[in-house]
């Protein structure tokens, strides 16, 4: 009886897992490669290389990233669509987070759906060489650069507020001041891997 | 005295049946020391004069207890859903617009109807059962400390504000609220309340419970007797967890 009724339950409490596991534990390892591109281009093929290599890679690719993304992407879009912004009325840095995390998610999901397509479908069906020198090309476009720009952000962002959230939904912090440093643990976050993608974005750009 | 011609300009939005069509008007009250906006609306309600001098009906409103404890009385005013017993006049920018809270259906004028959340109440069993055939006896007791706790928790008036103020609660979502979330922590703190944790918590976890907060925390600025409703809910999240995890990994009995 219960188990059909706490569908939504699961649903919710599933969603908030895969955004940390795996979703953001893979989106950290990916910005940590991608900054190997600052040290140098052999530096950041030889860590792509490396990711690229590891065994049962379509394995891991479906199970720890398309499978999780499409399901967390998919829901999120419902979540964002059954909640309706009231910030001119109640403009508190709290209820501006919820509705940044609605905007950021959306934004995310629009960009990866790209960045997936060029950067891995266009891989599997045209065999197009994934490196340094294809996201320097991609980047050179300035339109292209901004919008990785502002992705990145949204993605870093999205993250690092749902990993507060994470730690609410969960029941890991309750008190307000607990819920208060957490707020600044995640804002740490936001800038270090922040950084991370944009200084990688650079390096490819330049 | 020149208190004497002084008038308040109120701009209230009505609504002549619970399928009419909202619209404004604006009624100029003599004002009065002390005034609150019950008293305003009471003095529209004795002289129901609009501001252009033309007869119109009554405002309609909600009030019972007028001391800020039976939440009978919210409306919108200034923007900020909050009681109007507790809204003094002297307090408030204005014109002051009254606006009836709109998560809840409007009955006419600034009544609205708040059935929803009595029916939250009953859905997550928000009470201790005691009745039975015969005296059960004394129950545990409660720590003093504890019991000053659960206090502030019982504050809760079912007055509908942290509802108003929830993004999550609306037309598309059948969310509960902050309310009953907080009083579910509440009823699982009673010593005798707690017997019946595991069977609150089930009904909690189902549609529209729990999992629907989205952390805008609102409820929490907006609560007229400061009830700590997000700390609530994140402890009632970590009940959930707890729960969860007994009725899946645990024995087939766990309360």
């Amino acid at each position: 009886m219960a188990d059909q009724e706490k569908r939504e339950y699961n649903l919710r409490r599933l969603h908030s897992l895969l955004g940390v596991i795996p979703i953001g534990l893979f989106l950290m390892q990916h910005l940590v490669v991608n900054h190997f591109s600052t040290y140098s281009e052999e530096a950041f093929n030889t860590a792509a290389g490396f990711m690229e290599n590891l065994p049962l890679r379509i394995v891991l690719e479906f199970g720890l990233i398309y499978i999780p993304i499409l399901f967390h992407g998919i829901y999120g879009v419902y979540i964002a669509f059954v909640s309706e912004m009231n910030l001119g009325r109640y403009g508190w840095f709290r209820n501006w987070m919820f509705m940044l995390q609605r905007l950021t998610g959306i934004i995310t999901l629009i960009f990866i759906g790209w960045h997936v397509w060029e950067t891995r479908l266009a891989n599997a069906i045209y065999g197009t060489e994934v490196n340094f020198d294809m996201m320097a090309s991609i980047l050179s476009s300035p339109f292209m650069f901004w919008f990785y720009v502002i992705g990145v952000l949204s993605a870093v962002f999205h993250f690092a507020n749902g990993l507060w959230s994470f730690f609410v939904t969960w029941g890991l912090i309750i008190t307000p001041r607990s819920q208060k440093i957490m707020t600044y643990v995640v804002l740490v976050v936001f800038v270090v891997f922040g950084y991370m993608g944009i200084a990688s974005l650079i390096a490819f750009a330049s | 005295m020149a208190e004497e011609n002084k008038m308040i300009k109120f701009i209230i939005t009505r609504q002549d049946d619970p399928d009419g069509k909202p619209y404004e008007e604006e009624f100029a009250v003599p004002y009065r020391e002390n005034m609150n906006v019950i008293s305003a609306l009471m003095e529209i309600r004795r002289n129901p004069v609009n501001a252009k001098g033309e007869n119109t009906t009554p405002v309609f409103w909600e009030m019972g207890c007028l001391e800020e404890v039976c939440g009978a009385c919210s409306m919108v005013i200034n923007g900020k859903p909050q009681q109007s017993c507790t809204a003094l006049v002297d307090q408030l920018e204005q014109p002051i617009k009254l606006e009836p809270m709109t998560t809840f259906p409007v009955v006419r004028d600034l009544a609205v109807d708040r059935s929803r959340m009595f029916d939250s109440l009953k859905k997550v069993k928000a009470w201790v059962p005691i009745d039975g055939t015969y005296d059960l006896g004394p129950g545990p007791r409660m720590a003093e400390s504890k019991r000053q706790w659960a206090y502030e928790l019982s504050k809760c008036m079912t007055c509908g504000v942290c509802l108003e103020a929830c993004p999550n609660v609306n037309d598309r979502n059948d969310f509960i609220g902050p309310a009953p979330l907080s009083q579910v922590r509440l009823f699982n703190a009673h010593p005798t309340g707690e017997m019946h944790k595991a069977e609150r918590m089930d009904a909690l976890l189902t549609e529209g419970g729990l999992q629907d907060c989205g952390n805008s925390q609102n409820c929490v600025k907006v609560c007229p007797k400061g009830i700590p409703l997000t700390t609530s809910i994140a402890a009632v999240n970590r009940e959930a967890t707890i729960h969860s995890f007994k009725s899946f990994f645990g024995s087939d009995y766990h309360n």
